[in-house]
This record gives C-alpha cells, structure tokens and sequence, in this order.
C-alpha cells in the first residue's frame, strides 16, 4: 500500500486552494501547505495573532520576534500584508470572509463534527486556542491528517469520541490514503492515493464509505 | 494640560489593589508587558485574577508573576504550551484557577466590555464543552451561544509609541490584544519603546486613540 506522503498531501491540499483565496492554515502538518502552494496563483495566508499576507520564515538571524505566526514561529510579512488586532483577526473568520481554513484533527464525524482540541485524559491541561474560531468560522474548513492512528485506531468515525471542537464543520478530509468529501450521506470519496484499493480504505474508515471518484464533487 | 505620562513603571502600577481583574497583552511573548509586570511584581498586588492569550512563558514575564503566587485565577485561551513549566506545576498542585476560553471569544468578550455590550450570541463553541450550560439561541438557522464581555480593573499593555495624550502605534503582531484590552479596563496602562511629541504620530495610522489610555511610560526598546 503507497500512502500519500506529508509532502503529497501538503501539496494535494494546495492544488484545491483556488486563486484570490485567503486561507488560514492550521498549526502543525497544514502549516506544511504554505510550501505548495501553486506557483502563479496569489493566495493570502491569514494568521490569528494578527496578519493577513504572512510569508515564509525568515533566513536564520534575521527572525524578529515581534512577527510571529499562531505557533508563535517567526515568520515575514509580504508586500501588501497587514497587522491588526485580535477582535479583528477573529471578525474575519467568525464574519465569515476567510475563505479556507485547513486543520489538524484528532477525529472527524461523518456529519462533519470536528475533534482536534482535547484528549478528555484527567491530567491533560486543557487548551483551544484559535481552534473553535476557526472551525465554524471559515466558509471552507477542511481537515488534514493520517487516515487512522499509529496504533491503527479509525480517526473517520460515526460519532467523536473525544471533546468536540465544532458540529458539522468539516466539508473535506485529505488523509494519507484518499480525499473524502462530507456530505449529507456522509463520507464520500473522491480519491484514492495512488495503488490503494477502495476496500483497504473502507476498512481503515469506522463510518461508511461511499464512493463518489469519477463523478465530479463541489 | 493632559499628560498620561507617568515617569517610571513602578508609579505606573503603584495602586492596584489585591483582588483586581488585571488584563494582560501579549501572544507568547510577542507584546508582553514585560516592565509592567516586573513593576507589578514588585508592588506586591496578590490574589489577581489574570486574562491573557497565553499563561506565561518560560520564568520571565507573565510567568514570573505566576512564580511569585500573585494569580489566584487566570483566563486563557491557550496555558499549555512547551514552555509554561510555571503554570502547569500551579495548575497541577491545584493552586490556580483557570478558566479556558477560545481565542476569539477572549478577544470578542473584551471588545464587547469596552463597547458596552451588555452580552452577545456566538457561534464558536456551540455544541462543546466550553459552551457550559449557558443560554443557546438559533437566529437565522444557525447556532449561537451567550457570551459575556470581560472587564478589566487595570490593563497592562505593550505598545511601539505613545504621545501624552496616550494615542498608540504598535509593532507588527506585538499589537495583537493591546487595542481591545485598552478599551475593556478601568484604567489601561501602557509601556511603550518610546513616548514621541503630540503630533508626531499620523492621526490616519494611530491605532488606539488616548481616550482608551490612561498612563503611558517609557521603557526603552527591548
């Protein structure tokens, strides 16, 4: 079996971001999307803590720490970038006028709940940060990360069974083995990775899985 | 004539009293208040109840403050990160409350006591844990849960410069919650790098106008 590798999918995932987007990635592996970006295509990458035109890193010495992305990384600001604060920052997710945003989840229901904040353990500290904002504020929110758990647990499942992030949120999943699409049926996919089967993936999914590759999905 | 200008961080904060809900800026530490903190500290306030992004980072800062058993409680969005050692040993010995608050909901709820928003409904959170059991409405189809603002006794803030009449300009995502806490505390207290001239700050570019601020002090650029 050829799993997407985190670079294919970054890139997977940056090949659907249409051009004029502002787009929001999420800490962690969506950060990596920023690098695939599709050459030619102006994007705008918004981050919470206050910027909409975030570049990439700056070279190493040249970082200032008064510009920082939400992992509280230095990063640069493009031509054309602006600061604003964070009642603003939150307006342009929550009013709706972010046009994707892409997340890491713990798990995603087929109805499209969203857990990626909390593990519910007794001993965790809990924290949330930007994530409930930014899972019912975007137009777009899809998510992207491994199909199942390293110990092979289903992450695509019925109900979530950890502390939710957001209900019915999620439209799209790239995963390391398939795009699937949430819809009213449920989870539906669109693609495979190269050489997986549709039944290894309907295996790895603990909620049905319709298959929809061929026909054309918004 | 007006002058917020106060001549060191220690008259700044000399008045806040045990008890106070204290604002603090910052995202990490980028716009931390460090000077003020430090001043705080020092004067000796206790029993605070602190709102800020984060709660504290490595021994400096908010987390000194931490350190030196001055919270009694702290609201945040985000206490948990690699380097919050001081607040993770309080939070587990079970010597600080906290109260944990999505990014723009703390944002909003701020705004929202610095505009004279008696409360307001939101979509962030609804159907989670942290929506509690608080009153939930559906408008328009969609589903929002009440929110309230949150007031400040006192902010401390960190801004680029400031004029006498207290108007700010910020750096770069070092501005992140200055402007609202400005608006949400009794009195909003500033450091700055730099106090300039009246004047000398564009009227077009001042992101918190002085009527948000109460006393601003110079601290030099860090």
């Amino acid at each position: 079996m050829q799993k997407f590798t985190r670079q294919q999918m970054a890139a997977r995932v940056a090949q659907d971001i249409p051009e004029g987007s502002y787009v929001n990635l999420g800490i962690g592996l969506p950060t990596m999307v920023a690098d695939y970006l599709p050459a030619g295509r102006e994007i705008i990458l918004h981050t919470e803590n206050g910027l909409l035109g975030m570049g990439p890193a700056p070279a190493k010495g040249q970082e200032d720490w008064d510009l920082i992305n939400a992992g509280k990384q230095a990063v640069t600001a493009l031509p054309g970038a602006a600061f604003f604060h964070h009642a603003d920052s939150f307006s342009m997710m929550r009013g709706g006028h972010l046009d994707i945003c892409v997340l890491g989840a713990f798990q995603v229901s087929n109805k499209g709940d969203l857990a990626n904040w909390h593990t519910g353990a007794a001993d965790a500290i809990p924290a949330v940060g930007g994530a409930m904002d930014l899972a019912i504020g975007a137009r777009k929110v899809w998510v992207m990360m491994d199909h199942v758990t390293k110990e092979g647990t289903h992450k695509l499942v019925e109900k979530c069974t950890y502390p939710l992030t957001g209900a019915a949120c999620i439209s799209r999943v790239y995963t390391d083995v398939a795009v699937i699409d949430i819809t009213p049926q449920g989870f539906v996919c669109i693609e495979l990775a190269p050489g997986i089967e549709f039944a290894e993936v309907v295996k790895l999914t603990g909620a049905p899985l319709h298959d929809g590759r061929g026909k054309k999905a918004a | 004539m007006i002058n917020k200008i106060v001549e060191d961080v220690d008259k700044a904060v000399a008045d806040i009293k045990d008890g106070s809900t204290v604002l603090v800026g910052g995202f990490g530490t980028a716009g931390m208040p460090f000077a003020l903190i430090d001043a705080v500290i020092a004067q000796g306030a206790k029993d605070l109840t602190i709102v800020c992004n984060n709660a504290g980072n490595g021994d400096t800062g908010l987390a000194a403050l931490l350190k030196a058993k001055r919270v009694r409680k702290i609201i945040c969005s985000f206490p948990r990160q690699s380097d919050s050692w001081v607040f993770d040993g309080l939070y587990r010995a079970g010597e600080i409350e906290l109260e944990v608050v999505p990014q723009g909901n703390l944002a909003e709820r701020l705004r929202a006591a610095g505009a004279g928003i008696g409360a307001f409904f939101c979509p962030t959170g609804y159907g989670t844990q942290l929506a509690g059991d608080r009153e939930t409405r559906q408008i328009n189809g969609r589903n929002y849960v009440l929110e309230f603002p949150i007031h400040g006794d006192v902010a401390l803030i960190s801004a680029l410069k400031g004029d006498r009449w207290g108007n700010l300009i910020y750096r770069k995502t070092a501005r992140n919650f200055g402007p609202v806490m400005a608006t949400a505390a009794k009195c909003s207290i500033v450091q700055v790098d730099e106090v300039v001239e009246l004047g000398a700050l564009d009227p077009e570019a001042v992101v918190t106008p002085g009527i948000f601020v109460q006393r601003i002090v110079a601290v030099g650029a860090h």
